[in-house]
């Protein structure tokens, strides 16, 4: 292989002259999908997309991941991702009418995040970013809990424990190290759960992913990749991240990679339930790229008037994952409008829960900035906190002076 | 002769920008985002537009990515203007910064030039989330080989930078973000001060402020209330945090007596330690009072909501500037 390697590279370079060279026609063009698509699936592609579900809401199978659902498991899908949707627009509501600083809403990713999400066992571990509200649904966190931070009254707002759901990750890329690290130690304790690790197409680039798919391949660790590649990362189309599909990396680090219709919940219900098994068969890291699109704004703070064109939006959303399923579901018989009506009025009680708590939430105590900074404390932080104290009682003093007291 | 009476500092920096592309071809902008959106503040807004995704480019996301290649670029000639989105997103090209182009000058015997300039939009006061409100220049003003500096005014955003692309050397150019939209005087043809030299903005003869960035305009609402108190307070806006023009800021002590260094980063092991020992040194027999500092605490930048009590303002610093009379 060497010598081959060798011998070859001596023949192209060998007595020829870069004029030569640069006359020469090249022999094979690259394939188009790798010159100028960036990771868009062209037709050819669009066969490599695993689907169980199209755009028409139809039920298709795949060889390589089959998938047997009750019907209420159906059902359960669609209320999960009814429910995501529902309080995802209240926050951007919420936000508009500044009781959130900032929202990051997950429109039009509901497949991705309920299919992988539904696919996990409670002894599974995810390290998200910061938009998987509904895999944070689908784990049992309390919806409220995802504002604090946009409230900007924490920088959390949840016991990673509790849920096995980490905290968001607002600097792109760096959990993908903490899964992979993560499940190293499940698999030095012997346990045989997964990890999960979500990132953005744009957070592909990022030397940290580079390193944790690295790092994962090398140790064999129980860990799945998940690539929401929703097109865009603020104004950045995929192509400026990649030159060729994502999924498609994996290999290079030895693993697999796949690519699923990320407007199909069935399809990425199934794909990550499969690349769990294998994590947790001792089969090492698998990366799922979910080909979706960002239906709305990058976050509240964004105008993506400013770079794409109305058109890509609406061609989008013609593949709803939300009114696909619901199609199939209709055609099969598996809701009737009373359920319909059912999972409206939960959606409203949601909206009506989540605008009184956001409301009602108080900002954080002063004090709380020196709080929690050290795990066994600090005397410069026991010093500034006492420092501080005393310079707000002062004014309180002075208020009581004022006041005649 | 363009003379702007109004103009906010975030388009000072774009016509800087624009200026500096326009003098010299191998000046190039670079980050994520810079391009068809102009920024998530717009700054570098129709750059692209005019000058091309050859030299506007928008880069994939990896900031390591950004400042190595940018440091590749000024090896073979270019002068990259490198944006790194916000402050908390500086670190994970901090490696190439602290480690590759602060050092690579004095590796090369001086043999080779690395002009590469890193704006960066930083600290806080704009309710922004995690990440976004951070202070980090004490980080960068501990290496040797990095020159660093922060405008508080329209006038300076747009000749600071200009002089920063046209040095040799590499200068980290830190944008006071929520003082973006601060409009204030511009005029293009005037001669401007060095890009390293402190600047006397309000006189007075009882104590002296140095601050720089966002917290030059706190300090000359200190100075203007302090003022109806029958207290003269001086502002020494330092303009450059490495090197600091310590003759500027000594001459002023020398006036006054007494210093408050004033900056929104953790006070402990900041800029103001740097500042206060060094007049310490220069001015002993002057003093008055100690050199007192006001800026952030030792604590993660707090969550929004928290930022007011955080961020020295109005009162933290006028309560320094008791402090310091009161000796
Ligand atoms: C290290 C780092 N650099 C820059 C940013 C600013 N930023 C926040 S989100 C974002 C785009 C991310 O796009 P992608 O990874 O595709 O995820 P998406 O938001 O589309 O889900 C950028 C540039 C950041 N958060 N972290």
């Amino acid at each position: 292989m060497t010598v081959e390697g060798t011998a070859e590279r001596k023949t192209a370079r060998g007595g020829s002259k870069r004029t030569t060279a640069k006359k020469a026609t090249p022999t094979k063009k690259a394939p188009q999908s790798q010159a100028g698509n960036g990771g868009r699936p062209d037709e050819a592609e669009q066969d490599q997309l695993v689907q169980l579900l199209t755009p028409e809401g139809k039920r298709v199978e795949h060889p390589d991941y089959a998938i047997d659902l009750s019907p209420e498991e159906l059902r359960g899908l669609y209320r999960d991702m009814v429910l995501t949707r529902c309080f995802d627009a209240e926050a951007t509501t919420l936000q508009r009418q500044g009781e959130l600083g900032l929202w990051a809403s997950l429109l039009g990713q509901e497949a991705a995040q309920i299919g992988s999400g539904r696919a996990l066992r409670d002894d599974d571990y995810v390290f998200p970013t910061y938009r998987e509200h509904g895999v944070a649904w689908c784990r049992g966190v309390d919806p409220t809990n995802l504002l604090g931070m946009f409230r900007g009254v924490n920088h959390g707002g949840w016991d990673p424990n509790s849920n096995n759901f980490h905290l968001y990750t607002i600097v792109i890329g760096s959990q993908t190290l903490h899964a992979t690290g993560y499940a190293m130690g499940v698999q030095k304790d012997g346990a045989d759960s997964a990890v999960i690790a979500y990132f953005g197409d744009g957070a592909s680039s990022q030397g940290d992913v580079a390193e944790s798919f690295t790092f994962s391949a090398v140790y064999n660790a129980p860990v799945v990749f998940f690539c929401q590649n929703n097109q865009w990362a603020i104004s950045e189309p995929t192509e400026k991240q990649t030159r060729v599909p994502l999924y498609q990396r994996a290999r290079g680090f030895g693993f697999p990679g796949v690519r699923v219709d990320g407007n199909d919940v069935l399809a990425c219900l199934a794909v990550t339930k499969a690349a769990l098994e294998r994590a947790r068969t001792g089969q090492g890291p698998m990366l799922i790229e979910a080909f979706t699109y960002r239906m709305g704004a990058h976050t509240t703070s964004d105008d993506p008037t400013k770079y794409r064109a109305d058109e890509e939006r609406l061609a989008w959303e013609a593949k709803d994952p939300i009114l696909r399923l619901r199609t199939y579901l209709e055609s099969e018989g598996f809701v009737d409008d009373a359920y319909l009506a059912a999972i409206d009025e939960e959606s409203e009680a949601l909206g009506k829960r989540v605008r009184d708590v956001v409301r009602a939430m108080p900002d954080p105590d002063t004090m709380a900035i020196f709080e929690n900074v050290y795990a066994d404390g600090h005397a410069l932080v026991d010093e500034e906190r006492a420092q501080f104290a005393a310079y707000q009682a002062s004014f309180a003093d002075a208020d009581a002076i004022a006041e005649g007291n | 002769m363009a003379v702007f009476e109004k103009i906010t500092i975030a388009k000072a920096i774009n016509a800087s920008l624009r200026a500096s592309m326009e003098a010299d071809p191998k000046v190039l902008v670079m980050g994520e985002d810079v391009g068809k959106l102009g920024g998530v503040f717009r700054v570098t807004d129709g750059l692209q537009k005019d000058f091309g995704e050859e030299r506007v480019i928008d880069t994939p996301l990896a900031e390591s990515g950004i400042i190595g290649t940018a440091i590749g670029l000024a090896l073979r000639g270019y002068r990259p203007v490198a944006e790194i989105q916000f402050d908390g997103f500086v670190f994970p090209a901090y490696d190439q910064i602290v480690t590759q182009l602060a050092k690579m000058h004095a590796r090369a015997l001086g043999k080779v030039k690395v002009p590469v300039v890193i704006r960066i939009p930083y600290a806080g006061g704009i309710g922004a989330v995690e990440h976004h409100s951070e202070s980090p220049e004490a980080l960068f003003a501990h290496v040797a080989g990095l020159k660093i500096v922060s405008p508080s005014n329209s006038s300076d955003a747009y000749w600071m930078l200009q002089q920063a692309i046209a040095g040799d050397d590499p200068v980290i150019y830190f944008e006071p973000k929520r003082r973006y939209h601060d409009k204030s005087r511009l005029d293009t043809e005037s001669i401007p001060d060095p890009l390293h030299k402190a600047r006397i903005t309000r006189t007075g003869s009882d104590l002296t402020l140095a601050a720089y960035g966002p917290m030059v305009k706190v300090c000359e609402n200190v100075a203007n209330v302090a003022a109806e108190e029958g207290k003269s307070v001086e502002v020494v806006d330092l303009r450059s945090i490495s090197p600091i023009d310590f003759d500027t800021v000594q001459s002023s002590v020398e006036k006054t007596g007494r210093l408050v260094v004033v900056h929104e980063a953790p006070v402990f092991f900041g800029s103001g330690a740097e500042i206060a020992a060094r007049i310490t040194e220069r001015c002993f027999y002057h003093l008055e009072a100690p050199v007192l500092r006001v800026g952030g605490f030792h604590a993660p930048y707090p969550p929004s909501r928290l930022e007011d009590e955080y961020l020295p303002g109005l009162d933290r610093v006028l309560d320094a500037v008791d402090r310091a009379l009161a000796y």
